[in-house]
């Protein structure tokens, strides 16, 4: 074959294959869309579920899953900021460091149902919190540390050098310069960064199975050291384990499920936009 | 008449009088500054200390099975734990068959996707195909896996597979999950490939496919191959999407054409399900940590392994 025959039939593969990438990844949304818009109803987000899970709502899921993302936020925020921050500012090329990193791509790659396993060793059994929302939210913060410390470190770094140089030569130390120069620039970069992990926090089944989910609970959770539904281990069990469960509900709180995570991957987009637009340097 | 020299001196004699309290200021901020560096210092060694916290966690919990079974049985091919037969061999066959059914399908998918957005697509086709790629990486696992459980699977049988729940639908999922990943990295590679690269090969009359197939990817083959590696790492680890769609049947599958159409159960899987059901302190229940020890050490090589070709590659480009 000619090079000009292999050039054309070359780039209609690839753009094929692409499509059937992108392409199932629309019809999936849509599908679920569709099937379980017609679940919606102020009933279904606010009640909580009645005759064995087939009729009422989800909401003690639904909350479940919010009390458990801002259980991670607290774990995970001040400890991924830190790590960031030392990585990207003082941080010197040394073995120290290279250990630090090593392990952040080897926290990003462990297996999300060894974090549960871990969860249940360290926070349930040794710490003794038994299954509940404070081991969840530990578990799942310390799960979500890699994502946020890189996306933090990146927007840090992203922050001009000027800055710092000009800070640091009108006297100011090289805390007073990050606290007061580095970090409010790299705010939204930061914020960025930690909706994402959470989004994804939000969404994990496998680290809250033995550490903090509830198959069904009738009152909703009064303290940190109680048991609580969570809207991905929700869908798991009523999709698999609950016999002649009404279709319109699994669609119903797979959507929501997807809604919920999918507006928080979006308003960390759009925060990422406006600040590239904003940027003046 | 004092000398040069005298009057320097003096002058030196005066500044260190004038800078005693500023100095005694900044010992003080000193202070403070020092005690901020070590708690950030100290936060980064925290993150090299929870690893260690992981891995203690699954070796306190999980030793036993490696000291209490005998290990021509542990990797033996029976898996019945309510008979005391822990053979891990079913399971690690059906990790390893599921996640090779997803590079199968991964990694051409992702390399061509990521090679079509890097050096074909148009701008305008970029800005709505990535945001498009980053919303498949935020999907949850559980929704794809109800997805695989309730669509999937269905639609496989009506194709003719004998039943719908086999390794081939859980390597379908995870290959969709896997995507993401390889996708952003490999194409992270080929932009770091310098535009001179793709001039000259074009520049001496080499078609477009011939520049990306013999200049480009070699240039970026260690990225490439990180992207492959990091999404195997993906796949192997991956649990509940898996579990709803593979049938979860702990036999070892059949050599053969079929293997892909047989249910199988992967190490992941096996941990997620029996969990909740055994007696705390129980062999049985060793033997889950104990796998999760075994799937802790395959991430830990992947991964260790992917960091150095990143090494490598910042490497050659600085030299």
């Amino acid at each position: 074959m000619k090079p000009q025959q292999t050039q054309k039939l070359a780039v209609a593969i690839i753009t094929a294959s692409a499509a059937l990438v992108v392409i199932p990844i629309v019809l999936v949304i849509l599908f679920i869309v569709a099937k379980g818009i017609g679940a919606i109803s102020w009933t279904f987000l606010a009640d909580a579920p009645r005759s064995g899970m087939t009729q009422g709502g989800i909401m003690p899921a639904i909350l479940g899953t919010i009390i458990l993302t801002l259980g991670t936020a607290i774990v995970c925020i001040p400890l991924a900021i830190g790590a960031a921050i030392y990585l990207a500012e003082y941080a010197g090329d040394n073995r120290l460091t290279r250990w630090v990193r090593l392990a952040i791509v080897n926290l990003a790659g462990i297996p999300s149902i060894v974090y549960g396993l871990f969860g249940l060793g360290a926070f349930v059994l040794f710490l003794n919190l038994g299954t509940s929302i404070a081991a969840g939210s530990l578990t799942l913060g310390i799960m979500t540390l890699p994502v946020v410390i890189s996306t933090a470190e990146e927007a840090i770094l992203s922050v001009p050098q000027e800055f710092r140089t000009v800070s640091q030569s009108l006297g100011a130390t090289r805390w007073q310069t990050i606290r007061h120069q580095v970090l409010p620039h790299a705010t939204p970069g930061i914020i960025t960064g930690v909706i994402l992990g959470l989004s994804r926090a939000a969404g994990e089944t496998a680290p809250i199975l033995f550490t903090v989910a509830a198959f069904y609970l009738p009152e909703l959770p009064k303290s940190l050291s109680d048991q609580t539904m969570a809207l991905p281990y929700h869908l798991y069990v009523i999709a698999t384990q609950v016999p002649g469960m009404p279709l319109q509900i699994q669609y119903g709180t797979a959507l929501v499920l997807l809604i919920l995570v999918m507006s928080m991957t979006l308003v960390a987009t759009v925060i990422r936009t406006r600040m590239r637009r904003r940027r003046d340097w | 008449m004092i000398s040069l020299a005298q009057r320097a001196k003096r002058q030196y004699a005066e500044a260190v009088v004038r800078a005693r309290p500023i100095i005694a200021q900044n010992l003080k901020r000193n202070w403070f500054e020092w005690l901020i560096e070590s708690t950030i210092k100290l936060t980064g060694i925290f993150i090299i200390l929870i690893v260690a916290l992981i891995f203690l966690f699954l070796v306190r919990e999980g030793l036993p099975t490696f000291l209490d079974i005998p290990l021509r049985e542990l990797f033996g091919s029976r898996w019945y734990p309510i008979e005391g037969m822990f053979g891990l061999w079913p399971l690690i066959v059906g990790s390893l068959l599921v996640t090779a059914g997803s590079v199968i399908i991964a990694v051409p998918l992702g390399l061509t996707t990521a090679i079509y957005l890097g050096e074909i697509a148009p701008p305008w086709q970029r800005e709505i195909l990535k945001p498009l790629i980053e919303m498949l990486a935020g999907i949850p696992s559980i929704v794809l896996g109800f997805l695989g459980w309730i669509a999937l699977a269905p639609l496989l049988q009506d194709l003719g597979a004998p039943t719908g729940l086999t390794a081939l639908s859980g390597s379908i999922i995870l290959a969709y999950m896997a995507l993401p990943t390889i996708i952003s990295i490999s194409e992270d590679a080929l932009y770091a490939v310098p535009k001179e690269y793709r001039d000259g090969a074009l520049a001496m009359g080499a078609t477009q496919w011939q520049t990306i197939r013999r200049v480009v990817m070699p240039a970026a083959s260690s990225g490439l191959m990180m992207a492959v590696m990091l999404g195997i790492g993906r796949a192997i680890g991956e649990t509940m999407a898996v579990m709803m769609v593979t049938g979860n049947a702990a036999y070892v599958p059949e050599l053969g054409t079929d293997m892909l159409l047989q249910p199988v159960r992967t190490l992941t899987a096996t941990v997620a399900a029996e969990m909740g059901e055994v007696a705390q302190g129980s062999l049985h229940y060793n033997v889950l940590f104990g796998i999760g020890i075994i799937l802790f050490l395959i991430t830990f090589s992947i991964n260790s392994l992917a960091g150095r070709l990143v090494g490598q590659t910042s490497r050659r480009r600085r030299g």
